[in-house]
């Protein structure tokens, strides 16, 4: 019998809701076959059900506690982020509550050694960072979740065993009443680093573990500093490691330090020396305040990744799938790229519009993902924790230039997470049009958001499906234009898959509102410089709007075959 | 000043290049390694001002 604590959990900032267990109709004899089951309500789970809600497809969620996790864990939204929860509708109360920012300081022997302003662009609506909870992350998510109507998210759920035959994959499920079987089409495994069913499963990662464990505390303390990424090099109370410091909403503080080699996470997490340590932190950033201690824990850092993301009718996601390192802010980030790959292909799959070849391309894209977060996020991490005596004094070189020398500086680095491109998917097509641009995204980048006005992007006017820009001349739009987006309409209603057209142009016109579901002034032709564009351009993305074909004209046929290529359903061009 | 010649990515790979070196001359043999490393690295350079440079920068903020 599956006894999840009742108790809320203890914090000097937030209140714990307690979300009950319902006995599920499968107790009574109701053997239902839902299309897709996720395991663990974290923030990729829930992303991955509201992205699946999306397209229609209903979900039950398992959770084995009654309540959001422990600690600020993430912390850190990128931009990416932001625009993948913007597509899932649940990017407002983030911005509320969150802190963005965008710049970060390196110090070594108490002098500021290295500043990094992270990219932004006038044309992008959120900053390139985010600073807010796991609690919240995850609060709003069970909020979107609950209202959403299509997804059952079970609270106190734990899973006891997975197996699967070719027609569905079933969940042993133990619950405070006892257990029970779940069957479903689909399972996807969001249950975390230490994933129950990557386990049960018996699926072993690939990749090394770096020595060297790290504590992360969580204080709440009034220290006025504004938000950024606070990075010290070998302080004199801690030396040959280093201090990480970030704001977060709350009066809350990450303070992040590597413990001395061959210290133990029980000696670490032992509340004098904690409190010792925050003591000296505080000191050393000049601000000896009263504080609170609210969540502490050790971590070390990995690159591993399951080589192989779909088993036949699991799939994996997140930190269940991959464990990367946190420097780079490579969890939650990396969690939300899956499953907005995952989402849309699976649900058409679902839904007998795709084939399941499909499902292999989200393997195939992400594992390449985890590969190459793991090549550089290697990197940050042998800078951060040297992993050998070679790297440590490689590392202490670098800092000890510093302090006379710039052309160093740059391996100073932290290298943040950011958008993949799926350069090689087999998804992508017509490769000769999409070389013949100057600029603008290529085949497998995401598209790029605009400022259009105040306060508006183009992104606000996405929708849920494949996504065609048209970029419409001075003259208007042309016959060839208006046979285009007509006949991309009708092929979205012919293969049931939903057809975002969106026309772009200096001054719009109520015959083009009428052929789009967004027709768009770009006066100044910002857009179309963006993305490199003439009259007749035209931008086709997939529903996850990383784009999968451009061309500087296109034919109705043309968007038909990339749309089939993007959907599996025929193969794309080997030229 | 240091003139930085190489991009970062090549640095990024000396860096792991030297660091790996380094640990396969193992414990007790690194100064020895990174001595005769200097001295291959000043002979390809042959200035000896350059030289003379390099060594002042690296002398600096040792303790």
């Amino acid at each position: 019998m599956h006894t999840p604590d009742a108790k809320p959990r203890a914090s000097v900032f937030y209140d714990y809701a307690i979300h009950p267990y319902r006995r599920p109709p499968e107790m009574d004899g109701e053997a239902a076959r839902h299309p897709v089951v996720i395991v663990g309500a974290g923030p990729i789970g829930m992303v991955t059900a509201l992205d699946l809600a999306r397209f229609g497809v209903p979900s039950v969620i398992l959770e084995q506690e009654l309540q959001v996790s422990h600690g600020s864990r993430a912390i850190v939204l990128t931009r990416r982020s932001m625009e993948i929860l913007q597509q899932v509708g649940v990017a407002g109360p983030f911005l509320e509550k969150g802190l963005q920012w965008s710049r970060g300081r390196s110090f070594y022997r108490g002098r500021e050694v290295y500043q990094m302003v992270m990219p932004h662009d006038a044309d992008d609506r959120f900053l390139p960072g985010l600073n807010i909870q796991q609690q919240y992350i995850e609060e709003y998510l069970v909020d979107a979740v609950e209202r959403s109507g299509l997804i059952d998210l079970r609270w106190g759920s734990k899973v006891l065993a997975v197996r699967q035959d070719d027609e569905s994959v079933t969940l042993r499920v133990d619950t405070p009443e006892g257990e029970y079987d779940l069957t479903a089409g689909w399972a996807v495994a969001a249950d975390g680093g230490r994933s129950a069913v990557r386990r049960l499963m018996e699926l072993r990662m690939e990749g090394r573990s770096y020595p060297g464990n790290f504590v992360i505390a969580d204080i709440q303390a009034k220290l006025d500093l504004p938000t950024e990424r606070l990075c010290f090099f070998d302080p004199n109370w801690n030396p040959g490691n280093n201090v990480l410091v970030h704001r977060q909403p709350d009066d809350l503080w990450r303070i992040d330090f590597r413990l001395p080699d061959g210290e133990t996470a029980e000696q670490a997490l032992e509340p004098d020396l904690l409190a010792r340590r925050i003591e000296l932190v505080l000191g050393m950033i000049g601000k000896r305040v009263p504080w609170r201690l609210d969540w502490a824990t050790v971590y070390s850092a990995n690159t591993l990744t399951l080589p192989d993301y779909v088993h036949g009718r699991v799939l994996f996601t997140g930190d269940a799938a991959h464990l990367l390192p946190i420097f780079g802010v490579r969890g939650a980030n990396t969690g939300f790229q899956d499953c907005n790959d995952l989402a849309w292909k699976l649900a058409f799959v679902v839904q007998g519009k795709a084939p399941r070849g499909l499902l292999e391309t989200y393997s195939s894209e992400r594992v390449q993902a985890a590969r190459e977060i793991c090549e550089e996020g290697g990197k940050s991490t042998r800078f951060m924790t040297p992993p050998t005596r070679g790297f440590r004094l490689m590392r202490d070189a670098v800092l000890s230039f510093t302090l006379s020398e710039e052309f160093c500086k740059d391996l100073l680095h932290w290298r943040t997470s950011r958008p993949h491109t799926y350069a090689h998917s087999p998804l992508n097509s017509f490769a000769d049009e999409d070389r013949a641009f100057a600029g603008g995204p290529a085949c497998g980048e995401p598209l790029r958001n605009v400022r259009l006005g105040d306060g508006d992007y183009l992104f606000d006017h996405f929708g849920t499906g494949f996504h065609l820009l048209v970029f419409a001349g001075t003259e208007g739009v042309s016959d060839g234009q208006r046979a285009l987006l007509r006949q991309a309409g009708e092929l979205g209603v012919q293969l049931g898959v939903p057809m975002v057209r969106v026309i772009l142009a200096a001054s719009p016109t109520p015959e083009m509102a009428a052929l789009a579901e967004a027709a768009l002034a770009d006066p100044g032709g910002r857009a179309a410089a963006k993305y490199a564009a003439g009259p007749g351009t035209a931008y086709l993305a997939r529903p996850d709007t990383h784009v999968c074909a451009r061309w500087r004209s296109a034919t109705a046929g043309d968007v038909a075959h990339a749309v089939r290529v993007a959907m599996g359903t025929v193969p794309g061009e080997t030229k | 000043m240091i003139a930085k010649t190489l991009t970062t990515a090549q640095l990024e790979e000396t860096y792991d290049r030297i660091a790996e070196a380094i640990d396969t001359a193992g414990e007790g043999r690194e100064a020895l390694f990174l001595a005769k490393l200097s001295l291959a690295l000043a002979a390809m350079l042959g200035d000896p001002v350059k030289i003379r440079e390099a060594i002042d920068a690296a002398l600096r903020d040792l303790g």
